[in-house]
């Protein structure tokens, strides 16, 4: 696989029906707006709130899988591909090789591409938009635990944070720790709480009462 | 009191799902998710029950597919989500179709290159 293409946002120009459904959007949304019953704001707000809460599952699930199971923890360390297949997830020959990275108590993972936006989108579905953006690659390296804290994410001292590098040669996934409060849930409620942050590792999963 | 948390109402399987990749969203272009944007905040700030959306889009997509053969590829399941929110907001006395189709005339009739949103967005 080569690098994963940004999503494009361009209104379809030369397919007339796109481009009514566009301007009948663009239309409610410049009626709503003037009459004070939405905000654009706010809907970019909750736009974003789906793009982030709506996990990657295919990463979450092995996430949840290895966390409940040992054996299986040590393949996927071992293979991440071909345990992606083990539990039906796969996805066909010729992927880029992936690292998983596992972070405990003392060691937390952070994965950048300070090169473009490498990132492996069968497991992690669609970058966010800020691993593309500049500021994130170029600063994560220099100084992750400002960033991270910025991002949420404040480490106590004593954790030693690693910064990996993706690149077109090899992909990265962190396994995050499971978080404590989780005995006994099911493997769909763990993989619940593994969101798209913390299999980059911005962000530690946190067991969410639900 | 309803849990009225948009991620608690929509459904993730069957027709009326809306489409994802390897589990998250994906709009193809930036109407998709305004659509959904505005829908979801009306939804949220009580402006209608989720059934009241749930069946004009069930509707809107059993038009399509009444209109069109099985395996049409030019299925568009917002345009169908588009179609039941405006169909929502004339029945609520929210927007009337007449003041959208004025507003589409008027945004229509914009020189090229200004149909689009200001940066930001």
């Amino acid at each position: 696989m080569s690098h994963d293409h940004d999503h494009d946002d361009h209104d379809h120009d030369d397919d007339p029906i796109a481009r009514r459904n566009a301007l009948r959007a663009e239309a409610l949304e410049s009626l709503l707006v003037e009459r004070g019953i939405v905000q654009s704001d706010v809907i970019d707000g909750i736009v974003a709130r789906f793009e982030q809460d709506i996990g990657p599952l295919n990463g979450a699930k092995l996430v949840a899988r290895a966390w409940v199971d040992p054996a299986f923890r040590a393949r996927f360390l071992a293979d991440p591909w071909a345990a992606a297949e083990e539990l039906g997830l796969a996805t066909g020959p010729g992927h880029t090789p992936i690292v998983v990275l596992e972070s405990s108590s003392s060691v937390h993972h952070v994965v950048v591409c300070t090169l473009c936006s490498c990132y492996p989108s069968a497991l992690l579905g669609l970058p966010p938009t800020w691993y593309k953006s500049p500021p994130y690659r170029s600063r994560v390296v220099r100084e992750p635990r400002v960033v991270l804290r910025e991002m949420g994410l404040d480490l106590p001292p004593e954790v030693e944070v690693r910064v990996w590098d993706s690149s077109a040669e090899v992909r990265y996934m962190v396994l995050p720790a499971r978080p404590a409060g989780t005995d006994g849930w099911s493997e769909e409620r763990l993989a619940s709480v593994v969101t798209r942050d913390t299999l980059i590792g911005v962000a530690r999963p946190e067991a969410t009462g639900d | 009191m309803t849990d009225a948390r948009p991620e608690r109402v929509l459904e993730w399987d069957g027709p009326l799902a809306p489409p994802r990749k390897n589990g998250e969203l994906v709009f193809d272009a930036l109407w998709e998710s305004r659509v959904f944007g505005m829908t979801m905040t009306l939804y949220e700030r009580g402006a209608f029950a989720w059934d009241e959306f749930r069946e004009r889009l069930i509707a809107a997509i059993a038009d399509w597919e009444r209109a069109h053969a099985p395996d049409d590829p030019s299925y568009r399941y917002w345009q169908c989500w588009l179609g039941a929110f405006e169909a929502l907001l004339a029945d609520k006395g929210i927007c009337a179709p007449a003041a959208v189709a004025a507003r589409v005339t008027e945004l229509a009739a914009r020189p090229a290159g200004h149909d689009h949103r200001p940066p930001g967005h």
